[in-house]
C-alpha cells in the first residue's frame, strides 16, 4: 500500500497512518473491525469535500473501505434545514459529502450514539472510534480499545483495515492515572455531564485515566454517556474506570493495575453547583433549548415527550432536540415525534447541534442564549458566540414553556 | 548562540516565524473564529488574537474531534497557524496536523514550551530533527 500498489486513495492513507504512528511512538499497527467517521461538512469545508470527491474518483472502480464503517453526525437534516434556516448552499455540499461517502462505501448511519443503536463494541475490540464521545464510551464502558480518530485518520483506518498500535491500544496505557471519589451520586442527565466536566477540566489531558468511586447506585448508559462525553470534551479524556462496573476493573487495585493508588479527590455537591454557577443566567430570556450532543436515546425521547405533554414551547423560544435516524424512525412509529413537535419542538435526525452550522444558525434564528441539559454542549458552543445555560432535564422543558430561564 | 530546544520527534515541514504563547490549551472547533482567525472563546487567555502565520505555543488539546479535519482546511484558505508547539498532542491534533502538512511538535525535554518561549519570539521550528531554536535569545 506504501509504495502505491493498491492505488494513491490507499497510498496516502498509509502514509498518513505512518506519520501519526510515529508522532506516539507506535511499534506496528493494529487490525481493526470498525470504523466511525466524523466528517460534517462545517469542518470539511469545500475544500475537505473535494479531497473526498478527489479520493472517490482515484479509488475507482475498486472497492472503497474494507471493514464495516459507519458515520457520525451530519451538518443538516434534509427534513428540518428550513426550519432551522440552514441554507441551501449547506444542504447542496451536504448532499455531496453524503454521496462521496457512499462511494466509499460507507453507511450513512449519520449517529454519536453507536453503541447504543448500532453494533456495540465488545471487551479488547480494537476500533477506530471518530467521535470523542463514542471513543471514551467504548473504551471506558464496553472494555473496547480506540483512540479518538479524527475523520482522515478514521477514513485512513477505514481504507486499510487497521490503525497505529498506540495510546489505548497498548494495555498499559489503560492503566488509572487519578482518583476521584464522588460524594454525591448525580441524578439528572444534566448532574452526570457536570461531573464528568469537573472530572475532565482536573484531568485535562488525553493521557490521563480517570478512576472514580463512590457512586451509590449503578448508573445506567444514559448516564455514563453524558458522564463521558461531558469528561471527553473537558477533559480530552478517552478512557475512565468505574471499580466493579466497567469491565477492566473489578476493584480498585485493578484499575491501577496493581500500582500505587493515589490519593483520591473527593467530589461532593459543592463542586457541581459551582459548575452550574458559571454558565447560570436566571430569568434571562431563552432563544433556543437543545437536547442533544449526544444524540438521544429512545428512552430520552420518552423522557421528553411526556415532560411537553399538555404543554406549548413559548413562540419566541425553540426547542430543538435531536437524535440519531434510526431512533428517529422508532420515534415516529411510536408516537413520540408528534408528542415533542405537538408541542412546539423540532425533532431532528443525523445532526447533533454543534457540528450543524451553530454560528450560522444562531445569526440567521437571532438565538444567543442557549439552554440545555448536556454539559458537553455548553463547553463547545461558546466559541460560536452563544451564551449558554446548563439545568436539569426538567428545568430546560420549564424555561422552553416560559421562554426564559426557571 | 541561539537558545536550542529538544523535543520529541514531529510532524510537518521545518518553519521560521514568530511566536504566540499562552497557558492554555486548543481546540479548532471550540476555541477560534476561524472565518476571521482569531481566538473567539471568551474564556481562552488569546481571547481575540489573530492566529494566522503564527507559531501557537500551547498545553495540550481539547475535546473536539474536528480539529483533524478543520487544520487543513484553513490551510486551504490561507488562515492557519504556521506551527503548533504542545507540552502534549493528543491525538486529534497530531492527526490534523499529519493532514494538513503542518508542524507540530510536543514533548520538550526542559519542560513546558509555554514556560521555556515567550510571545513574540522567534523560532526555528525542525520536526524531523526534534528542534525548536529560539533566535533572538543566547544560550
Amino acid at each position: 500500500m506504501l509504495h502505491g500498489d493498491a492505488g494513491p486513495a490507499r497510498q496516502w492513507a498509509m502514509r498518513h497512518q505512518i506519520a501519526v504512528g510515529d508522532f506516539f511512538d507506535a511499534p506496528d499497527f493494529v487490525p481493526v473491525s470498525q470504523a466511525h467517521i466524523m466528517a460534517d461538512t462545517e469542518s470539511l469545508g469545500p475544500s475537505g469535500v473535494e479531497w473526498l470527491e478527489r479520493l472517490v474518483r482515484q479509488l475507482g472502480k475498486d472497492k472503497g473501505v474494507v471493514v464495516p464503517t459507519i458515520t457520525d453526525p451530519r451538518g443538516l437534516d434534509i427534513a428540518t434545514y428550513k426550519r432551522l434556516r440552514q441554507t441551501e448552499a449547506m444542504a447542496a455540499i451536504e448532499a455531496r459529502a453524503s454521496r462521496a461517502f457512499e462511494g466509499l462505501g460507507v453507511l450513512m448511519t449519520n449517529t454519536c450514539i453507536n453503541y447504543q443503536t448500532v453494533l456495540p463494541a465488545v471487551r479488547g475490540e480494537h476500533l477506530a472510534m471518530g467521535d470523542t464521545g463514542v471513543a471514551i464510551y467504548v473504551n471506558s464502558v464496553m472494555g473496547a480499545r480506540s483512540n479518538f480518530e479524527g475523520g482522515p485518520s478514521a477514513l485512513a483506518a477505514a481504507l486499510t483495515g487497521r490503525t497505529p498500535r498506540y495510546g489505548y491500544h497498548l494495555a498499559g496505557k489503560r492503566k488509572g492515572t487519578r482518583h476521584f471519589d464522588v460524594t454525591d451520586t448525580p441524578r439528572d442527565l444534566a448532574d452526570w455531564g457536570a461531573l464528568g466536566g469537573v472530572i475532565g477540566r482536573a484531568s485535562n489531558s488525553y493521557w490521563e485515566v480517570p478512576v472514580i468511586t463512590g457512586f451509590d447506585r449503578t448508573p445506567n448508559s444514559d448516564e455514563l454517556k453524558h458522564l463521558g462525553t461531558a469528561m471527553a470534551s473537558f477533559g480530552s479524556t478517552a478512557l475512565f474506570h468505574i471499580p466493579g462496573l466497567t469491565p477492566e476493573a473489578n476493584t480498585l487495585a485493578e484499575a491501577f493495575l496493581g500500582a500505587a493508588i493515589p490519593p483520591a479527590t473527593g467530589i461532593g455537591r459543592r463542586d457541581l453547583e459551582r459548575f452550574y454557577k458559571a454558565y447560570a443566567a436566571k430569568g434571562a430570556k431563552v432563544d433556543v433549548v437543545v437536547f442533544g450532543a449526544p444524540q438521544l436515546s429512545l428512552i430520552e425521547l420518552q423522557h421528553l415527550a411526556v415532560l411537553l405533554d399538555g404543554r406549548q414551547v413559548h413562540r419566541d423560544t425553540t426547542l430543538l432536540v435531536t437524535t440519531s435516524p434510526e431512533n428517529k424512525f422508532a420515534a415516529d412509529r411510536l408516537g413520540l415525534t408528534t408528542r415533542i413537535e405537538k408541542a412546539g419542538g423540532i425533532v431532528a435526525s443525523g445532526i447533533c447541534f454543534y457540528q450543524s452550522y451553530a454560528r450560522e444558525m444562531a445569526q440567521a434564528n437571532g438565538w444567543q442564549r442557549l439552554l440545555t441539559n448536556s454539559a458537553k454542549l455548553v463547553n463547545i458552543i461558546g466559541g460560536y458566540g452563544y451564551r449558554p445555560s446548563l439545568a436539569t432535564t426538567e428545568r430546560c422543558v420549564e424555561s422552553a414553556v416560559a421562554g426564559k430561564m426557571r | 548562540m541561539p537558545v536550542t530546544l529538544k523535543c520529541h520527534k514531529g510532524i510537518g515541514p521545518a518553519v521560521t516565524g514568530t511566536a504566540l504563547v499562552a497557558t492554555d490549551n486548543f481546540s479548532a472547533r471550540y476555541d477560534l473564529d476561524r472565518v476571521k482567525g482569531v481566538f473567539s472563546r471568551k474564556a481562552h487567555r488569546l481571547y481575540g488574537q489573530s492566529y494566522v502565520g503564527k507559531i501557537l505555543v500551547l498545553e495540550t488539546a481539547k475535546g473536539g474531534v474536528a480539529s483533524a479535519w478543520m487544520l487543513r482546511e484553513m490551510a486551504a484558505r490561507g488562515m492557519a497557524p504556521l506551527a503548533i508547539l504542545f507540552d502534549h498532542a493528543n491525538t486529534i491534533l497530531a492527526q490534523g496536523a499529519a493532514f494538513a502538512d503542518l508542524a507540530m511538535v510536543d514533548r520538550f525535554e526542559k519542560g513546558r514550551p509555554s514556560e521555556l518561549i515567550r510571545t513574540g519570539d522567534e523560532l526555528r521550528v525542525e520536526p524531523a530533527k526534534g528542534r525548536v531554536t529560539v533566535l533572538n535569545r543566547d544560550a
